[in-house]
């Protein structure tokens, strides 16, 4: 696989951007929980819509040390590299 | 220094709002006297009881009343110690007995709680090389025996089988064990997992399932065995969860398997070996409710007829009530402020039920969760309803008059 965390970072955006409650001024180091406002079940369904759309799995204890979303896109890409 | 409790900011904030938008804490009821199964005295009032769990009414069984006074004097109240040491009595080993016998399986194991049975099974069975599947709507003992587990934890979509096919297929793991978890009534919104085609999925992937029924033992299935007997398909699953402080009307849990390592697994669960076992009126107590259960099946009919009044009389105030009918019926608010001063003004005019408030509900949205039970009277719920119309009218939450039952 030859995603990059950039690559995987500006497609997570732009699906938190289809949310209209998601601010608009979002980037990479955006933290999900304490800049989105989102609540630990938000993320975890968010992560699963991630899943679905770069067919990855992303076990939950991965999300323990996820803050950002550039955390979020390295992880994808790390999983997918592995698998 | 920071505060331990510079973390519980956030959470003093929500408490504040919800008390000042309603006059009071709705998680700090007490119930002052219980009158019976379905009455009880808050604030000094009679107050119908629409959301204890209570479904056949048997936390006030006059036999389990009495085999509990008479254990209590016989051996005891508490037994002071783990079942794997000193706290396992004649009594424990005739509860698993009789609950393994129930459902026609080879062995139970009794915990102190339903929150530990699933916590104790979920991270005993689900080890560092495994995967645990867990339904996105997964009751909290469900997600904390995840964490207690080494195993890596997916998610998959609420009741949906083919997401979970999907997604076993996905993890491209022919090899690893596999266990799947579902409930088989969801607590919050009374929906009825498809069992039998999760049954499916299983055997199709070589996974293992696992069925919580903590809400549908005593409630579905031609016995009362729950969602697995109610649809045909108890050979398949491996391990079915429980609890005795829903349809029992005590407390306690259990898991029941035809799988012989069972009496391993209570070597190595944490919960099931390093907390006191249940006390002997309890055991004695949660038995002979067993006994009024089997001896009683019309308590089953009697409650799906409550929850059918119930649910429709709902339908018919255009409230929007859960689709499915079961045992419990959530009733979905469009904003939280609309939800809190109509949960207060039910408690005043008589009906306590439960108050759900986002994140802890499935879409985030508020419900006020009803739960129904056979010992409740026809009146009893007419008048509820009737309680329901009032409280929507006072708080100006709007009744349109749609029809979701199915
Ligand atoms: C689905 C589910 N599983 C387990 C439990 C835990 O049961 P207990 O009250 O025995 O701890 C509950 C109830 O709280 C539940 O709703």
């Amino acid at each position: 696989m030859s995603e990059t965390v950039e690559g995987v970072s500006a497609l997570i955006i732009q699906k938190l951007l289809s949310n209209p409650k998601v601010p608009r001024d979002i980037n990479g180091d955006c933290k999900i929980m304490e800049d989105l406002a989102f609540d630990s079940l938000a993320v975890m369904n968010f992560v699963m819509e991630v899943e679905d759309s770069l067919d990855v799995s992303v076990p939950l204890d991965k999300l323990a040390d996820i803050r950002t979303i550039n955390d979020l896109a390295a992880c994808v890409v790390d999983l997918k590299s592995k698998g | 220094m920071a505060s331990l409790f510079s973390k519980y900011e956030g959470l003093a904030g929500s408490l504040s709002a919800v008390v000042a938008a309603g006059g009071r804490n709705p998680f700090a009821v007490v119930i002052e006297k219980p009158l019976s199964s379905t009455v009880g005295v808050i604030e000094g009032r009679e107050t119908l009881l629409f959301g204890t769990n209570n479904y056949l009414g048997l936390s006030q069984s006059e036999h389990a009343i009495k085999a509990a006074q008479a254990a209590a004097a016989a051996c005891g109240v508490g037994t002071t110690g783990s079942r794997i040491a000193n706290g396992t009595q004649s009594l424990h080993r005739q509860l698993e007995r009789k609950i393994a016998d129930f459902f026609r399986r080879r062995d139970a194991m009794v915990f102190s709680t339903g929150y530990q049975a699933n916590l104790g099974m979920i991270s005993a069975l689900a080890g560092k090389d495994d995967y645990l599947l867990l339904d996105a709507d997964s009751h909290a003992s469900i997600y904390d025996g995840s964490r207690l587990s080494a195993a890596q934890v997916i998610r998959f979509r609420h009741n949906d089988p083919d997401d979970l096919y999907k997604r076993i297929k996905r993890l491209d793991a022919p090899d690893a064990a596999k266990l799947v978890v579902v409930e088989g009534i969801y607590s919050m919104t009374g929906n009825v997992a498809p069992v039998a085609e999760f049954a499916a999925v299983k055997k199709e992937t070589g996974a293992y399932l696992l069925v919580d029924e903590a809400h549908s033992f005593g409630v579905l299935g031609e016995h009362g065995r729950g969602s697995a007997e109610a649809e045909g398909v108890e050979a398949d699953v491996d391990f079915i969860v429980g609890t005795f402080s829903k349809s029992l009307g005590t407390v306690g849990g259990y898991c029941v398997s035809d799988h012989p390592e069972l009496e391993l697994v209570r070597l190595n669960c944490r919960p099931y070996m390093f907390t006191a076992s249940l006390p002997p009126e309890v055991i004695a107590a949660t038995s002979a409710a067993l006994d009024e259960m089997q001896a009683h099946p019309e308590l089953r009919t009697r409650l799906m007829e409550n929850a059918a009044r119930l649910h429709a009389g709902f339908v018919r105030l255009g409230l929007n009530a859960s689709q499915r009918v079961s045992p419990v019926i959530a009733v979905t608010l469009e904003t939280v402020e609309q939800a809190i001063p109509m949960w207060n003004r039910l408690l005043e005019l008589g009906v306590y039920v439960n108050l759900s408030l986002p994140p802890a509900t499935p879409d985030s949205r508020p419900l006020l969760r009803c739960s129904v039970m056979a010992t409740h009277t026809a009146a009893q719920i007419d008048q509820a309803l009737e309680i329901f119309r009032q409280a929507a009218e006072d708080c100006n939450v709007p009744l349109s008059a749609k029809e979701t039952a199915v």
